[in-house]
């Protein structure tokens, strides 16, 4: 049980994180496909953190550094979106769809570049990550504490206050609605979408180094992160918007993804005989279903996905 | 030349050309920051492909396996594009690729029915799949591409279980048609004379090529097509011209369902590839599909093109030299074409935009010299 209740808090925090990413973007007026790009270079960046580092580091200072190269390697790459959607109107979907694959393949070449030089028999993307991972884990009892959920509660903070209670956050609110109304009380719609865009990428980046310390010690690249981006839409979309209803879609979602990894430790779900792979398809299934029945009365930012261009009245 | 720029093919040809190049250039020097000295041989030998033998025997053998590859990306990309012409991005086309080669391998190891019946179940198999999310669009309002991108996942742990039943014992691949189904290989109507005697090389080829000029005729003369690309222009006064737009949304995504999984079928019915069970992601051939799909400009011949350079170079990334690099640097240049593709608009615009400042100032320079002739 306290199996069951780590892993959906880890996956929970995962989804939280990526899913308030998708938040910032939208509510900016861009859809962030590329989320799950995002997410596969920010783990990188993690990971060859931790690769690097040298092992002599204190344990918090690695964590910090960690999040650091996440937070960074994602942000710079979420300004691929930024460039091509705010700058030159680029088609949202092509361009999030083109970097989910630039994340994949890149990262794969780049590792296995790496593993290469370092070793002209190893041609594997796999990073290991068994002794630095120790630094992000704390045991209670059996139960695996990750300084990752305490990144997601503290990540949900400041989602809520920035977007409610700062003036940034209601002009970012506004360029997603109506840019134009924006633009005409003097609000920079272009900055404000960057924003909105890079804020995302710092999100994406966690969430990705965030899913691959989740239970694992070592990452094959070349597998990417298995569709967790749009997990993690579904989760915004069924969060409604808002990072306070993110927070309990995710912790649905996280339940699912986490019965997956520890329902052989039930013995009820062990008696139904029930293939492993079924467990594996239930996240895409649950979200499918919630989707279907959350989206009509969607509460969308009404400009979302529509470029912004000033000429146009 | 200017009436040659102005004309919407030639400019499409030139901003995928500029793609092409761009995206060869950045791959480059991804490969110079890896490894300086071995990043132009590796260009080179994913450019040459099936050229990196010497012998034509094997030129052509291998110009065959290219093609026998090019063939389903075609009908990926054919997929994709019937879709986006209705203004639905199908990237669900993977999934609907993954479901055909269930219904296909699974019909012909398990049922031993023969490859016609088989490539229509692939076909209804892809079809069906892919009206789930034109389904949930139409009547739940639900996001295509996230839809799809669920329905992948779905799809491809589905085909796992499945396929699991059909699979050699000691390893994870499915059986050999050749062995086990042979009555569900398409028949290669002596088109394996002109490729050196490669026996993959089917009907499946020009069946894809046929399906293109298909969709071609059908997005252009039908009134189907019509409706269809009214509806992508605009839903909504698609709708108030009283086209029953669910309906449409409902059927382009059957049909290109249809078509992802017609190309499972054309690939997998001629053995020469197994089905991995324990595959743990989507096979690349939906999203190259998509790669493919707007490099060739949206235009169904285009797509032909584009498809077997998207194909080329993939294939090709099987001879770069392995100590340096790895084949999946060909996926890293064909993403990057995708992403400079979302810039096709910016460069048309810019080419219109050129244009006419060039004829604004030519007929500024006339008016100079009109002017000048009257004061004389």
């Amino acid at each position: 049980m306290t199996l069951l209740v780590q892993y959906t808090l880890i996956f929970a925090s995962v989804l939280m994180l990526v899913a308030l990413g998708g938040c910032f973007a939208e509510h900016s007026g861009v859809i962030n496909l590329g989320l799950e790009g995002i997410m596969v270079i920010g783990a990188l960046g993690g990971a060859l953190m931790m690769r690097y580092a040298p092992a002599t580091l204190p344990p918090l200072v690695l964590v910090l550094l960690v999040l650091l190269a996440a937070a960074v390697m994602g942000t710079a790459y979420s300004a691929l979106l930024g460039v091509a959607c705010i700058n030159f109107k680029a088609d949202q979907t092509i361009v999030g769809t083109a970097m989910n694959m630039l994340g994949t393949a890149g990262a794969t070449v780049l590792v296995k570049a790496i593993n290469t030089a370092a070793n002209p028999d190893d041609v594997s993307s796999t990073i290991q990550y068994i002794e630095p991972k120790k630094s992000f884990i704390h045991y209670i009892g059996s139960f695996e504490f990750n300084w990752f959920m305490v990144v997601a509660v503290i990540a949900l903070i400041v989602a809520y206050v920035l977007l409610y209670k700062t003036r940034f956050g209601l002009r970012l609110m506004a360029c997603g609605d109506h840019p134009q109304a924006a633009d005409c009380v003097g609000i920079n719609v272009y900055r404000m979408r960057w924003a909105g865009v890079l804020i995302s990428g710092v999100f994406g980046g966690l969430g990705g180094i965030c899913y691959i310390l989740a239970g694992v010690s070592e990452w094959k690249f070349e597998n990417g992160v298995a569709g967790f981006g749009f997990l993690a839409l579904a989760v915004m979309i069924f969060g409604q918007w808002k990072p306070q209803r993110i927070a309990l879609a995710a912790l649905l979602f996280g339940l699912f993804r986490a019965l997956s990894n520890v329902y052989i430790g039930f013995n009820f779900l062990v008696a139904l005989n029930i293939p492993g792979t079924v467990y594996n398809m239930m996240p895409y299934i649950i979200s499918l279903l919630v989707l279907a029945f959350t989206s009509k009365s969607s509460r969308a930012p009404k400009a979302e996905g529509i470029p912004y261009d000033k000429a146009v009245r | 030349m200017r009436k040659l720029l102005s004309r919407s093919a030639v400019q499409s040809l030139i901003a995928s050309l500029l793609c092409v190049l761009m995206g060869l250039f950045l791959g480059y020097v991804v490969l110079l920051f890896i490894n300086p000295a071995g990043a132009w041989g590796a260009i080179s030998a994913v450019m040459k492909n099936f050229l990196n033998y010497s012998r034509t025997n094997l030129q052509l053998k291998n110009l065959g396996n290219t093609l026998v590859k090019t063939a389903p990306l075609l009908m990926c990309a054919l997929s994709v594009l019937f879709a986006y012409k209705a203004g639905l991005f199908n990237i669900g086309a993977a999934g609907q690729y993954v479901v055909g080669v269930c219904a296909c391998l699974y019909a012909a190891l398990n049922w031993g029915w023969s490859w016609l019946p088989c490539l229509l179940f692939a076909m209804l198999a892809g079809a069906l799949w892919g009206s789930v999310p034109g389904l949930l669009l139409a009547y739940c309002n639900v996001n295509v591409v996230i839809s799809g991108i669920m329905l992948n996942w779905i799809g491809l742990y589905g085909t796992n279980l499945l396929l699991a039943s059909v699979k050699e014992t000691t390893s994870p691949y499915t059986f050999h048609l050749s062995t086990n189904a042979p009555q569900a290989i398409l028949p290669t109507a002596g088109l394996e004379k002109f490729f050196a005697g490669n026996t993959r090389v089917t009907i499946a080829i020009p069946l894809a090529i046929l399906t293109a000029v298909i969709i071609a005729l059908v997005l252009d003369k039908t009134r189907f097509g019509y409706e269809l690309k009214a509806t992508g222009n605009n839903k909504n006064a698609a709708k108030y011209c009283g086209m029953a737009e669910k309906r449409n949304i409902i059927l382009t995504l059957f049909i290109s369902g249809a078509l992802a999984g017609a190309g499972a079928a054309l690939l997998y019915l001629t053995d020469f590839e197994q089905w991995a069970c324990t595959a743990s992601s989507v096979p690349g051939m939906g999203f190259n599909g998509i790669a493919a799909t707007f490099l060739g400009g949206l235009n169904p011949y285009g797509t032909i093109l584009a498809s077997y350079f998207v194909q080329h170079i993939t294939s090709g990334g099987a001879f770069v030299d392995k100590t340096l690099y790895c084949s999946q640097i060909s996926d890293l240049i064909s993403s990057l074409i995708i992403y400079l593709c979302g810039f096709v608009l910016f460069i048309k615009t810019s080419i219109t935009a050129g244009l006419r400042r060039s004829e604004e100032k030519e007929r500024q320079r006339l008016a100079a010299a009109g002017k000048g002739g009257e004061e004389k």
